[in-house]
């Protein structure tokens, strides 16, 4: 299975809903690209500079109940146009949750305090998530705070929709 | 052991669980608009599947930028009327027809008790009003749900609500959705279904249910729902009767048939909270999140320089009613909405609107001095009309009270129509002076 991972993102804020990860505003676009200069425009959350920030990271964590709000897919395909195909948080909102997984896109649950410990060993430093699917390990790694795992831990859609790459083909072959 | 209602609609619409938490159903109802539907035709025409499951089981509508506005929202406006004209998709609406999805579907009588539908839209909650299972997705789910009738869900839990009590005057099912909210937390509820039960529950019109369940998602809930009884046979009763598609003689037939779909005496719910109503007041969010709710009267003093009354929340005549029971006793007097704001109202739907013109309420409406906008999702989301400037503030009667939602830097306060009302005249937040028109 392809390896998924990247540079990660920290947003340390519950509830960061769907109008903050791309506007209504934008609902017009007509492709996924388009949407990529606007994700995260009206997001404000301690210590996050959109303009330093966003470019070149390829996962989020974040805390609890990431992507309310809205049934918007522009959310995940705002992520995705940026690069990013991975949110680690404490909990998702449904809709945002299985939109992610529909998009073959990885939103994963760890513990309050695991991601507080992540935000305390590694946020504002260079960290990188490598996910492995084989074995179902997260790994976080930087420079100063070395490398800290934690055990991933999905469901059979879940997997499913990571192998197949999303739930259009799989529905479409199947019903 | 019994069931709850949405145990009940999964087991009788489950197609199969390809995965252990995985419930793939069969669809009665696909809801569409024009925002969310667009992208995934293009994706199912370049993929050569450019089909529906069944053109009678969809329904569509252009309401959140109607009239379009720029070339882009016409653009999305034009993809879906040629797609429900190419399959035969009879039920659409368009200006003329048209209204905000979760106010025109039910007004049309596409809702019935037991019903599996999903839409493009998270607030598709509204539905459950009428006892069916209706939840928002996303594109993917639209998709596979057009072309195939069908949609995945975690076994649902079910969430029950019990509101006791009645309402005193001046507190209205905006009030309770907002109390339930905050009690709830915004992910309070996620992967439940909300069940909304109780005395206060079979005291409210079809309108103030579908008011409560349409704020289910607020707090994370895949569907709200309340247990079809005769005020539901009665809303139905022209679709469902004689005049109707004649399924039923009898209002009692229908009963008890659409008795089937409520919550077993017995039922196991996974959670259960009660709210007594009887104590409860008009209530406002604060800051940017809908579960920050306080009592109107401890707010302080809010200036607002916009008044929304609209929405799939509370654009309906009821709604109308109760804020035009405020405004007319001071209209007759000669007076105006406060001169340092603008105010506006959009009815709901065409139907509601024409209502509104027999009853007087437009008239009372714009001679308080408010601009009548044509039936649309307006300002709520900020995609078209009433969009705040930066550090304004809006008094609204919508669901969602995000930051920049309805233009960036703006702040928005939740309230019910009759609330909504009361500030306009007032130029700040206020509650309604109890007694109405004298």
């Amino acid at each position: 299975m392809k390896q998924l991972g990247g540079k990660v993102l920290f947003l340390d804020k519950d509830d960061i809903n769907t109008d903050e990860i791309i506007p209504a505003k934008y609902l017009n676009e007509d492709s996924k690209k388009a949407l990529a200069p606007f994700c995260l425009e009206d997001l404000v959350a301690p210590g996050f500079d959109r303009a330093r920030d966003l470019p070149g990271k390829g996962a989020i964590v974040s805390r609890a109940n990431f992507g309310c709000g809205s049934s918007r897919e522009h959310a995940p395909w705002a992520l995705e146009a940026n690069g990013i195909r991975i949110v680690i948080a404490e909990s998702f909102a449904r809709i945002f949750r299985r939109n992610m997984y529909n998009c073959g896109m990885l939103a994963a649950e760890l513990p309050f305090d695991f991601i507080a410990e992540l935000f305390r060993r590694f946020s504002g430093q260079v960290t990188e998530l490598r996910v492995d699917l084989d074995s179902m390990v997260l790994r976080f790694e930087s420079k100063e705070s070395g490398a800290l795992e934690a055990p991933l831990s999905l469901g059979g859609f879940e997997l499913a929709m990571l192998r197949s790459g999303g739930w259009l083909d799989f529905a479409a072959a199947r019903y | 052991m019994g069931k709850t209602l949405a145990e009940k609609i999964f087991a009788s619409h489950l197609v199969e669980m390809p995965f252990d938490d995985t419930w793939v159903l069969k669809l009665d109802r696909v809801f569409c608009h024009e925002i969310t539907t667009p992208i995934a035709i293009a994706d199912l025409q370049e993929r050569g599947m450019d089909r529906v499951f069944d053109p009678k089981k969809i329904k569509a509508v252009i309401d959140h930028v109607s009239p379009a506005k720029d070339s882009k929202t016409a653009e999305q406006g034009k993809a879906l009327r040629l797609w429900a004209r190419r399959h035969g998709i009879a039920d659409f609406f368009d200006i003329g027809s048209n209204g905000v999805c979760h106010a025109l579907f039910p007004e049309k009588g596409f809702v019935r008790p037991g019903c599996a539908l999903v839409m493009g839209d998270s607030h598709t909650c509204t539905h459950g009003a009428f006892g069916a299972f209706a939840a928002g997705v996303g594109t993917t789910d639209l998709e596979i749900a057009i072309l195939k009738g069908v949609c995945a869900f975690k076994k649902p839990k079910t969430l029950k609500i019990e509101l006791t009590g009645s309402l005193p005057a001046g507190v209205y099912a905006k009030d309770v959705a907002l109390a339930v909210t905050s009690a709830l937390g915004m992910g309070g509820g996620t992967d439940y279904v909300l069940e909304y039960s109780g005395p206060v529950v079979d005291s409210l019109s079809m309108e103030g249910r579908m008011t409560l369940c349409n704020m289910a998602v607020e707090a994370g809930g895949t569907s709200g729902v309340c247990m079809p009884d005769a005020t539901t046979v009665e809303y139905l009763w022209p679709f469902i009767g004689p005049g109707g598609e004649a399924l039923f003689f009898t209002r009692d037939e229908a009963l008890t048939e659409y008795s089937q779909w409520t919550s077993d005496k017995d039922a196991e719910y996974d959670s259960v909270i009660t709210i007594d109503c009887s104590s409860l007041e008009p209530l406002v969010t604060y800051g940017y999140s809908p579960d920050k709710v306080q009592p109107v009267r401890t707010l302080g003093e809010v200036k607002v320089d916009q008044v929304y009354i609209g929405s799939c929340t509370n654009g309906r005549i009821e709604d109308l009613r109760a804020a035009a029971a405020v405004l007319k006793p001071e209209v007759r007097k000669g007076r105006k909405v406060h001169s340092d704001l603008r105010a506006i109202l959009a009815p709901a739907t065409t139907e509601v609107y024409t209502k509104a013109l027999e009853e007087g309420i437009i008239d009372t409406f714009i001679k308080a001095g408010f601009c009548v906008s044509t039936p649309t999702c307006g300002a709520c989301l900020g995609m078209s009309n009433g969009v705040l400037a930066s550090g304004e503030v809006c008094a609204s009667t919508t669901n969602r009270n995000f930051s920049g939602r309805m233009g960036k830097g703006g702040m928005i306060h939740l309230m019910s129509p009759a609330t909504a009302a009361a500030t306009a005249l007032e130029g700040r937040i206020c509650a309604a002076r109890l007694g109405g028109e004298s």
